[in-house]
């Protein structure tokens, strides 16, 4: 019979539309600004600086190796490294970016800056209400805007950063006995310092290579 | 509606050039007034983007038809000559956006055949899976977007993007991102699947039965959606396979050619499944076998699924930067949704590619498309050009 296949459709949308009115599952909207979904652990958005310890400055994990820069797709990371070496967290003598600015209005998401950064410095926001009447400046984060505490980094992505701590907790204990090492064992030889900045640095940047 | 068992690989017994094939049929006009050249698009909302179609018009007969493409050309192959192969991968995302994990997965091919690198079979069944989910919401979408091109805005499209939402938030889940995975590396996937993720994959394949079906008996039957697709934008099989069409386009014309079976990358031949092919190659066959790829494409879910072993999801020896491998060339290939997503490589030894070649299924499909459009009407081009099933972002690049 002519029009059976339209009204077959037809049944088919009506016992949506009926449906919509008992199931939950047939409810597929969700008014945004009033309710929002709970967005998932690995949900990223554009990328922040992870500090430790209560000063931000001092406290950057970033040393300014240029990598992320030189990977980034889109060259939307722009460094300046400093001359000078300044104490970080737990006062050792570091290089430290003078210059920080990431533009997110070309960042297209991507995480290559996290996978290649070698100090675990620069990590995913998944915030993303971000939209700014001032297209230049206010698109253009700076290094303070960048830099987040790392308890911010637990609150987001909980488990990716208690990987990440563990990591470096091994790595810190690893860097602590080869120093230990360096300045207990052959004094009179060789080398006549090993001097701990060098070594931790060596130890940490174990991804480190030709970036080009 | 035939369905093969099994696929000889590429078998094609008449001699290409039997029927005229490199002509299109020549339409007359019937000599009363005069031609209409209309300049459908760029910003026509039935082209998916920003794609000119230059008609010429005998009254509402298509007489001539020229595609003019070109309005997003995005620089994508001149980038990748200056970029290393890693930073490649998320653009590679952008190409057809729908489908992200498909183009992943064909460059992350490419680069391995370049510098040889192996892959671990967790990752191999990962890459298995979510390719399949990417043809079926790639498919669904196709689907809902050629009735809407009909006429019937919405709901169609609609149910198809309910279904889509749920296998967008495995994604997300997953990769951190719904649309721009940038997921596959080379030797392997970034992250691993945790066995909530496999857990909820397993819940959503379970619901794509009965999502297909309601969408059938939305549709198929549809009378109006016959009288419309069915004769409609015939394309015959040897003007198919002269014109390197690949996809569901080919199969729906009758020729038996999946790379999935032809090439057995990844591990496809260890999957049981069926290579649906059209009798006819009109749109209606078009829709039918994209119904019944998806059909498919659960049960090769469901087999990946219940297989899929633990270990590892990066080669141990795999390098994602800073490798720089011998000159030479390569070529990976898959069966992407939309047809053969092809990412030709070579290398001169540095970080990055000497020379990035895509190989775009949406691109070399549209060629077709005054063949498919002469003769009918203006309405029915919107139509045709809906079957093909493109995305402008590959089309341009």
């Amino acid at each position: 019979m002519l029009g059976e296949g339209i009204l077959k459709g037809l049944a088919e949308t009506a016992k949506n539309f009926a449906g919509s009115f008992v199931s939950k599952e047939r409810m597929t909207t969700v008014e945004y600004p009033e309710e929002r979904l709970p967005l998932p652990e690995a949900s990223r958005n554009f990328p922040f600086l992870v500090y430790d310890g209560t000063d931000w400055e001092a406290g950057l994990r970033c040393v300014a190796c240029q990598i992320c820069e030189k990977e980034c797709p889109p060259k939307c990371i722009y460094i300046d490294k400093s001359k000078d070496k300044k104490p970080d967290h737990v006062g050792k003598m570091q290089i430290y970016p003078t210059k920080f600015d990431i533009d997110i209005s070309i960042c297209m998401s991507c995480q290559i800056c996290v996978e290649v950064c070698p100090f675990e410095a620069i990590k995913m926001d998944s915030e993303y209400e971000l939209a700014t009447d001032d297209r230049f400046g206010g698109l253009l984060l700076d290094r303070h805007q960048l830099a987040k505490p790392n308890e911010y980094y637990h609150k987001i992505h909980p488990t990716e950063a208690a990987e990440v701590d563990a990591r470096l907790a091994e790595e810190k204990v690893k860097a602590d006995a080869k120093a230990k090492a360096a300045a207990a064992a052959p004094k009179p030889a060789a080398v006549p310092a090993a001097k701990p900045a060098i070594v931790a640095s060596s130890v940490a940047s174990p991804k480190e290579g030709e970036a080009g | 509606m035939k369905v093969a068992e099994t696929s000889p690989g590429f078998a094609f017994e008449k001699a290409p050039e039997a029927e005229g094939w490199n002509r299109p049929p020549v339409i007359e006009p019937d000599g009363e007034g005069e031609l209409l050249e209309v300049s459908m698009g760029p910003h026509h909302p039935s082209t998916h983007g920003v794609f000119r179609m230059d008609v010429a018009l005998d009254g509402e007969r298509v007489i001539r038809l020229k595609p003019v493409f070109g309005y997003l050309h995005r620089n994508h192959e001149q980038i990748a000559e200056t970029t290393s192969y890693l930073s490649m991968m998320p653009y590679t995302d952008r190409l057809d956006y729908f489908c992200s994990l498909s183009n992943n997965w064909a460059y992350a091919l490419a680069v391995e055949k370049l510098v040889g690198q192996a892959v671990p079979e967790r990752a191999e069944y990962i890459r298995v899976i979510l390719a399949e989910l990417t043809r079926v919401q790639n498919h669904a979408s196709a689907i809902g977007f050629l009735i809407q091109e009909m006429g019937a805005s919405g709901t169609p499209l609609m149910y198809a993007f309910k279904e889509r939402e749920k296998i967008l938030d495995l994604f997300e889940s997953l990769t951190g991102s719904r649309m721009m995975c940038n997921y596959m590396r080379f030797g392997g996937c970034r992250v691993d699947t945790s066995a909530a993720w496999l857990e909820a994959t397993r819940k959503v394949v379970a619901g794509l039965p009965h999502f297909i079906d309601e969408y059938e008996a939305l549709l198929s039957e549809n009378e109006i959606l016959m009288a419309r697709c069915q004769g409609v934008g015939v394309l015959k099989p040897e003007l198919a396979v002269n014109a390197g069409i690949t996809g569901p386009m080919l199969r729906a014309s009758g020729v038996n050619y999946d790379i999935r079976r032809v090439d057995h990358y990844g591990i496809y031949d260890r999957f049981k499944f069926r290579v649906p092919l059209g009798e006819h190659g009109d749109i209606y066959d078009r829709y039918m076998v994209r119904v019944l790829e998806m059909r498919e494409s659960i049960k090769i879910l469901e087999q990946a699924l219940k297989e899929i072993p633990s270990g590892p999801v990066m080669d141990a020896k795999a390098k994602i930067r800073g490798f720089r491998p011998k000159p030479g060339e390569a070529y990976g290939r898959i069966e992407a949704p939309k047809g053969e997503l092809g990412f030709y490589l070579i290398s001169d030894g540095g970080n990055g590619p000497y020379r990035f070649r895509v190989r775009p299924p949406s691109l070399i499909n549209l060629t077709v498309l005054e063949d498919m459009c002469l003769g009918h009407n203006v309405a029915d081009v919107v139509l045709i050009f809906g079957s093909v099933d493109i995305v402008l972002g590959e089309v341009d690049r």
